[in-house]
């Protein structure tokens, strides 16, 4: 437990002295989801019917890019093998670094979500069912993305490769997650979709680490 | 104690070394030689427990080690060709992290003093980015001072180091030695420690 907190709390304070990481993934989630009304024109009916979609494709791919860079850093410098030969699980180091990564690329989104979303003309409800539905998605995205970031560790543009990979895994995400402030904007209710997130997330809290683990202990090899 | 029997290392479609027997005990240690590429590091890394020998087993107090065997991670020190330091991070941030790893409680007052020793005062809040080096290898050097495990894995411990630190290592060595203590490192000069034996590669 101690080494789980002492992983996240250096990469917490490794971002707070380079804070151009968490400031890309936020900004380039804000850009992305603005230029879509700026597009489009100020036609609410459409722009509320899009909204879900357009935000939830935003924050994934906004989380996708600092995936790359999980575990790269550590791999490179060393800390890595003695993360491996240290006396706590490996698993468990890892779950501090998808915690400090989700702090750091997913909970930014979810706090900003809410003033988006008043772009595309959402009401307060709808809002808070954007924030819920990403509370529950951004650490699923971060735990899948922790697979596909040991699966490509070291390998020669792997940026490209872990897209691939992990971006088809983010399918059910993200149908899920628009999905319920779709239903509840068309009045069907969004408990359904939200409960199916949560799963996701409990089904992955518990098998993405150690996938993810295995997948570290064969690129030390 | 440490003991290696019959171990058998391939990298790729090549044969590093075959059939490869080695012990340490306590108040020894071992000094494994060997031209570049002849798998010295291989050899280190697998005694680590970092990567799985092709035939042969690693015992710890006649205990196979598993990878998931904490009992032996607890009582290992190892020191691989990078540093594992954070460029980021302050010399004090960087110890106190891994003693964390190593499941250690982390004195800060012990932490300086051993940063001193290793002639680093006054560069202990500067990022490890701005030091030179050697004074990079001196802050990985602090940490073999700090923690207190019965056997130390060192690759190449004296590279970058200038003669008084080799001193320091030396003398760092000797005492972990004299104490009960195991070390196996690779080195390509011969080293003024006694109790020595060495694994020709």
């Amino acid at each position: 437990m101690n080494a789980l907190l002492a992983v996240m709390r250096r990469d917490l304070l490794m971002v707070m002295r380079r804070k151009s990481e968490v400031l890309t993934a936020l900004f380039f989630f804000v850009i992305v989801s603005s230029l879509f009304p700026l597009g489009i024109g100020p036609e609410p009916v459409l722009l509320r019917k899009i909204a879900p979609g357009v935000l939830w494709v935003g924050a994934l791919l906004a989380t996708m890019l600092g995936l790359q860079r999980m575990f790269a850093a550590d791999h490179a410098d060393g800390t890595l093998e003695q993360m491996a030969i240290s006396p706590t699980p490996l698993v468990v180091l890892v779950l501090g670094k998808v915690l400090a990564h989700w702090l750091v690329s997913g909970l930014p989104l979810v706090l900003i979500a809410p003033v988006l979303g008043l772009q595309f003309d959402l009401d307060t409800e709808a809002l808070g069912v954007l924030m819920l539905a990403l509370l529950l998605g951004t650490p699923l995205l971060s735990l899948i993305g922790a697979i596909g970031a040991a699966l490509t560790l070291g390998v020669r543009g792997g940026g490209v490769l872990l897209s691939l990979l992990v971006l088809p895994l983010y399918v059910p995400a993200l149908i899920f997650g628009a999905g319920a402030v779709e239903s509840h904007i068309s009045g069907l209710g969004a408990g359904g979709h939200l409960s199916l997130l949560a799963a996701l997330l409990t089904l992955a809290a518990f098998f993405a680490p150690w996938a993810a683990t295995a997948a570290l202990r064969i690129a030390l090899e | 104690m440490l003991s290696a029997h019959g171990l058998t290392c391939v990298r790729g479609d090549r044969r590093l070394f075959a059939q490869l027997d080695l012990g340490v005990s306590p108040g020894e240690w071992l000094h494994v030689r060997g031209e570049n590429g002849a798998g010295k590091t291989s050899l280190l890394r697998l005694l680590a427990g970092l990567s799985q020998p092709a035939e042969g087993e690693i015992r710890w107090c006649g205990q196979p080690i598993k990878a998931s065997d904490s009992t032996y991670r607890q009582n290992l020190l190892f020191f691989g060709h990078h540093g594992a330091l954070k460029e980021d991070l302050t010399a004090l941030e960087n110890l106190g992290f891994s003693a964390a790893m190593d499941g250690a409680t982390f004195a800060e007052a012990e932490a300086l003093k051993a940063l001193y020793q290793f002639g680093l005062k006054g560069r202990e809040e500067l990022p490890v980015r701005v030091l030179s080096a050697g004074q990079k290898r001196r802050v990985m050097l602090a940490r073999l001072a700090l923690r207190k495990a019965p056997l130390w894995v060192l690759d190449e411990p004296f590279t970058a180091l200038d003669v008084k630190a080799v001193d320091l290592l030396s003398r760092l060595i000797t005492d972990h030695v004299a104490g009960g203590g195991m070390a196996v490192l690779t080195s390509h000069q011969t080293m003024p420690i006694p109790g020595g034996r060495v694994v020709q590669l």
